[in-house]
């Protein structure tokens, strides 16, 4: 457990529902949900298919609006009682949140830079400075030789590498994560597992991951456990979890 | 970082080959463009050729193109002596069908007197008629040279000259003669019908006719003014030059006329449909990329600056090869191709708004896609 005690919470999900339909074709796909995800910490949402997590990420990504309860990011309560209160969530989004997709969905039509210096460019960033950042974060990932490969000649780990790069371009303080892992084999999924530890350490930032992976459990600190739409009982351990 | 131009780039053969699909598809619009106008141009090219202000025809007929005209040969005579009149000229109009090397030609025969109106507005080769008989100027479209021999009815002449564009309304190439010739060919009976004539007792038919006399008026006579001193002489009829190239482009051929130009309307509106379905269909490919896009903060202007550029890319690069293909072909068409500058410039309007309006079906899809359908789930 790496939260120091008096962090603020980077995300605050109070009592949050979210129905979609109504009468007779309402689906309720998440009911009553409260959690709260800190800086440094990596929490994984489990759950069968149709528990609620997916819509819960996307909640959180500022894509969904909840029905019905209250959501801070950063600090800020952008949503309450089903209304956003911020009519900007692009910006928020762009300024605050990144994304990493099971099929990584870079860009075809870009090479591995310019899909990292695009999220920069998008955020207002001249276009050199934009290219540095990304070589430097390609880099640092360990994939800056693959620079100018097109995203269909990159292996599944340099893609989720060029993906995650992506997602940290403009130094989120979250990270949301649907299966990072899954078109991953183990080695590779470890590798990544560790690279994401590393970011959450290094800048402060709150990993969110849906995954059905049990091989990668042990690498987050919370598991959320969801059952047709509701937390089924007390966060576990990561490490706890994979024990038992 | 453009977008669209990377989109493109990516993508460059298969997008190429749509803009050569849709190049074919503007080219045949616009032959469809050309031939329209080719159609009404050559309708008023023998019209214009004589460059005169008045027709003077039969009474009661709208000839000598639309209707059959027939007037005695010297009221060419009596116009010519009306205050007002700097020339007139006597003028026969003639299809006939002549055997040249192993094809047969339909020929559009001119008989006109070589020093007064009526002749080849222009000699492109060779020279004009200089003897009184068997000499003609034909047009290129004929095939003919200079030194062809030709036979025309029971006469045989020889090409002295050729003209460029002198078709008439149904695209036979003319052949300029001289008058008398041209009256022996269309009012000479063979001799057998002459000779069963004669034996009925009827005289042979005097030769001295024509279709018309066309008259160029002197700087500032007024053409309605003569037209109406021909008009008091019962057994004539005089028709200014528009008044002609009006009958011409609204009677003769105007069904022919409005024809090509509803096809080519239709032709329009699928071309306008196909470039639609063309940009829709490439969005509705970037469904997920756009949901990428939208996801990692992109704004709605840069997906539609995307799309909208990649549609106006299509547009021009198809019209560009639509321009060049009739460019290349327009003279291998059997009937005149008539491409104005200004025709070109509405189509590539045209191209343009139908380009910005297909794209909005587009925009509509890529504005609708949710983020979420990145994430999938």
């Amino acid at each position: 457990m790496t939260t120091a005690i008096g962090d603020r919470p980077l995300v605050r999900v109070e009592h949050v529902s979210k129905h979609f339909g109504e009468g007779e074709t309402r689906v309720d796909a998440l009911r009553d949900v409260s959690l709260a995800v800190y800086p440094r910490q990596l929490i994984a949402l489990l759950g069968p298919s149709g528990s609620g997590k997916t819509t819960l990420l996307n909640i959180i990504g500022c894509i969904l609006s909840p029905s019905s309860g209250s959501m801070e990011i950063d600090g800020e309560l952008v949503a309450r009682d089903g209304h956003w209160l911020r009519s900007d969530l692009r910006r928020l989004r762009l300024e605050k949140i990144g994304f990493i997709f099971q099929s990584h969905n870079l860009l075809p039509f870009l090479n591995a830079t310019d899909n990292v210096a695009i999220a920069l460019q998008l955020a207002g960033v001249d276009s050199v400075s934009a290219r540095k950042r990304a070589l430097d974060l390609l880099n640092y990932l360990e994939v800056g030789h693959r620079k100018d490969a097109m995203p269909a000649h990159l292996s599944g780990g340099e893609g989720q590498r060029v993906a995650i790069a992506r997602a940290l371009a403009n130094r989120p303080s979250i990270i949301l994560a649907d299966e990072p892992t899954a078109a991953l084999d183990s080695k590779r999924a470890q590798i990544v597992m560790d690279l994401l530890r590393k970011l959450a350490i290094e800048q402060d930032a709150a990993i969110i991951a849906v995954t059905h992976d049990e091989k990668i459990f042990d690498r987050f600190d919370y598991l959320f456990q969801l059952r047709d739409g509701k937390l089924d009982g007390e966060p576990q351990a990561g490490a706890a979890a994979a024990q038992a | 970082m453009n977008l669209a131009y990377r989109d493109i780039r990516h993508n460059r053969g298969r997008f190429l080959l749509t803009c050569v699909g849709l190049g074919l598809l503007l080219g045949v619009v616009m032959a469809m463009i050309g031939i329209y106008r080719g159609l009404v141009v050559d309708a008023l090219t023998i019209a214009r050729a004589p460059a005169v202000d008045l027709w003077v025809v039969e009474a009661n007929t709208r000839g000598p193109f639309a209707e059959a005209s027939r007037i005695p040969g010297d009221i060419r005579e009596a116009v010519a002596r009306i205050s007002g009149v700097a020339a007139a000229g006597s003028i026969t109009y003639q299809t006939v069908e002549a055997q040249h090397r192993s094809a047969k030609l339909r020929l559009y025969v001119i008989g006109y007197e070589p020093t007064r109106p009526g002749g080849p507005p222009e000699i492109a080769q060779g020279r004009g008629i200089a003897r009184s008989h068997y000499e003609a100027v034909a047009d290129r479209t004929a095939g003919l040279e200079i030194g062809d021999r030709i036979e025309l009815g029971r006469s045989t002449f020889t090409v002295v000259g050729l003209t460029q564009h002198q078709v008439n309304s149904g695209g036979d190439p003319a052949v300029y003669i001289t008058l008398p010739d041209a009256q022996k060919l269309q009012f000479d009976l063979a001799p057998a019908a002459l000779r069963i004539q004669q034996a009925r007792g009827a005289g042979a038919a005097s030769r001295d006719s024509v279709n018309a006399v066309v008259a160029r008026l002197q700087p500032n006579a007024s053409a309605e003014a003569v037209a109406d001193t021909i008009w008091r002489w019962k057994h004539l009829s005089a028709i200014t030059q528009e008044g002609q190239e009006a009958i011409l482009s609204r009677s003769l051929v105007d069904r022919a006329r409005r024809q090509i130009g509803l096809f080519t309307s239709l032709l329009l509106i699928v071309s306008a449909v196909i470039i639609a379905l063309i940009i829709y269909t490439m969005t509705m490919e970037k469904i997920k990329q756009i949901a990428t896009l939208k996801l990692i903060g992109s704004s709605d202007r840069t997906i539609i600056g995307m799309i909208v550029q990649q549609a106006l890319a299509l547009g021009l690069i198809g019209f560009a090869i639509g321009v060049a293909l009739i460019l290349g072909i327009k003279d291998y068409f059997p009937r005149r191709v008539v491409l104005e500058p200004d025709n070109v410039a509405i189509l590539g309007l045209i191209v343009f708004a139908v380009c910005l309006l297909s794209s909005g079906l587009g925009v509509r899809a890529a504005l609708k896609v949710d983020p979420a359908t990145a994430i999938g789930g």
